[in-house]
């Protein structure tokens, strides 16, 4: 589980997070949404420590995080697994190296067990035969998926994904958000998701926080989103036609 | 104000580039992988540009010896001298800041605005030290080994201008070039190239490590890697001929 209490952060003068306490529950897929500029990137960089917090504290599973000396939080990076909005995968190495770095930095194993373990996580996110493929060579589907198998290398507790399906088509989209869902249940991880896409928010969140103009907005479940009277919430969610029907259809 | 914040934010860099390795083991690879990238790959270019300055300053240095009493073997022992003394380290140097400078800065940036350093940083691994330590090392180690390889080329750039041009004939050039040798020319230079090294490497790391933005970002830190790494290696030329062979 990963308590945020009451974080606040300034760049110069601009407050971009107000406040913003909440909690993200073992095992379940939590969401992170909001319009861009409205904080949500920031408070997920600084959940995992890119940002430092002006006030309040970040606290996994009862250790606080936030504030605390590098080689504390070098410990709590260990158990996290990230996916970055482009993939952010290492261009010089291979898939297979880029799965295998965490292994070789963080474990002593040798490389016929770290080769299995690559191989074992390629599988997991449906992705054979590009092992010795560069980043370049491969799409951006695939990207992510290499992105997510080189996040759960170490089995980690945490996994943060950031805006997982921007730039991929709509197929693409589900087949990853299917594939983080079922690895986080399978794995009991606690996840966090930012994201604009509004098939995520129905399909994937068990728990949903928006974020507008740096505060917590709104927070609840993916059912409870088409009963919320919550006018900003329902602007952003509701905005399409299409997903006007589906509120209308549910409701 | 702003030259104080570069510096501070430099040497708080450094200090986070030599910090104890998380292993060792994968360092070394790195370095390995950094002595092909910026050393190996370096040679070519190192060797055509010696052997043609080489030839050049023979030939200047004989038209402009136009005095019947100035002995001709004296043009092998200024071209040689001028290769030891400043064209081996120095202006190879300047070279190097262009083309292997640029490079880094352009390379670390890339992974900057691509996230692969938070990538690092998230995973729990000093992000500077994997990325910065190798390249600073493989130059400070494979740096100086192309200077002797340009003064040798450069020293022969210059027998082939005495060869095929009557500028002077090869015996005198060969005569000059064993005349008045001084052993501690090479030290010298040596040392200025290993002090260049590091300037040309933990520079451009500098640059290329803060990044903000974008590609244009990108090719901003690398000029600026290029322009800041000469101005430096320029100055600490001077300061280091004025200390050493004062």
């Amino acid at each position: 589980m990963i308590n945020v209490n009451n974080i606040r952060i300034k760049f110069g003068d601009n407050e971009v997070l107000k406040g913003i306490t909440t909690t993200f529950d073992r095992g379940k897929i939590n969401l992170i949404i909001g319009q861009s500029g409205s904080g949500k990137t920031v408070l997920l960089k600084t959940i995992i420590g890119l940002h430092e917090p002006d006030e309040g504290e970040i606290i996994y599973d009862g250790r606080v995080f936030s504030g605390s000396k590098s080689k504390f939080k070098k410990e709590i990076r260990k158990e996290i697994g990230m996916v970055f909005q482009g993939g952010a995968l290492f261009d010089s190495e291979t898939v297979e190296e880029n799965i295998m770095f965490p292994l070789e930095m963080f474990t002593n194993i040798t490389l016929e067990e770290r080769l299995d373990r690559a191989n074992f996580c390629l599988k997991r996110v449906n992705l054979e035969n590009a092992n010795h493929l560069f980043p370049s060579e491969i799409s951006g589907g695939m990207q992510k998926r290499v992105a997510i198998a080189r996040a759960i290398s170490l089995n980690p507790k945490y996994l943060f994904c950031d805006e997982p399906n921007s730039g991929l088509d709509p197929v693409t989209s589900i087949v990853i958000d299917n594939l983080i869902k079922e690895i986080a249940q399978e794995y009991n991880m606690t996840t966090i998701i930012n994201t604009h896409d509004m098939n995520s928010v129905i399909e994937v969140g068990d728990k949903i926080v928006y974020i507008h103009e740096g505060h917590k907005w709104w927070e609840g479940t993916s059912e409870e989103i088409f009963n919320t009277n919550n006018v900003e919430l329902n602007n952003f969610v509701f905005a399409s036609e299409k997903m006007k029907k589906l509120k209308f259809n549910k409701v | 104000m702003i030259v104080f914040y570069h510096i501070g934010r430099y040497f708080l860099l450094i200090g986070k580039v030599f910090a104890k390795p998380e292993k060792q083991s994968i360092y070394f690879k790195q370095i390995v992988k950094e002595i092909e990238k910026i050393g190996i790959n370096s040679i070519g270019i190192v060797l055509i540009i010696s052997v043609f300055m080489g030839a050049v300053i023979t030939l200047q240095t004989a038209y402009n010896f136009t005095s019947p009493i100035i002995p001709r073997y004296l043009i092998g022992l200024g071209a040689r001298d001028s290769m030891l003394l400043e064209f081996s380290s120095t202006m190879v140097s300047l070279i190097l800041a262009g083309k292997v400078g640029s490079n880094i800065a352009s390379e670390i940036g890339t992974m900057r605005v691509t996230e692969q350093i938070d990538a690092l940083e998230i995973m729990g691994v000093n992000s500077a030290g994997i990325l910065i330590l190798p390249k600073i090392l493989a130059s400070l180690f494979f740096f100086p080994i192309l200077c002797l390889m340009s003064m040798f080329t450069g020293i022969f750039g210059g027998y082939l201008a005495s060869v095929f041009t009557d500028a002077v004939t090869p015996d005198m050039y060969i005569m000059g070039i064993h005349s008045f040798f001084v052993p501690f020319y090479i030290v010298y230079s040596l040392v200025k190239m290993i002090i260049f090294a590091f300037i040309i490497s933990s520079i451009s790391a500098y640059y290329g490590y803060y990044v903000k933005g974008g590609a244009l970002d990108v090719g901003r830190a690398s000029t600026q890697a290029v322009v800041y790494s000469s101005i430096l290696i320029l100055l600490f030329n001077v300061l280091l001929t004025q200390l050493m062979l004062a």
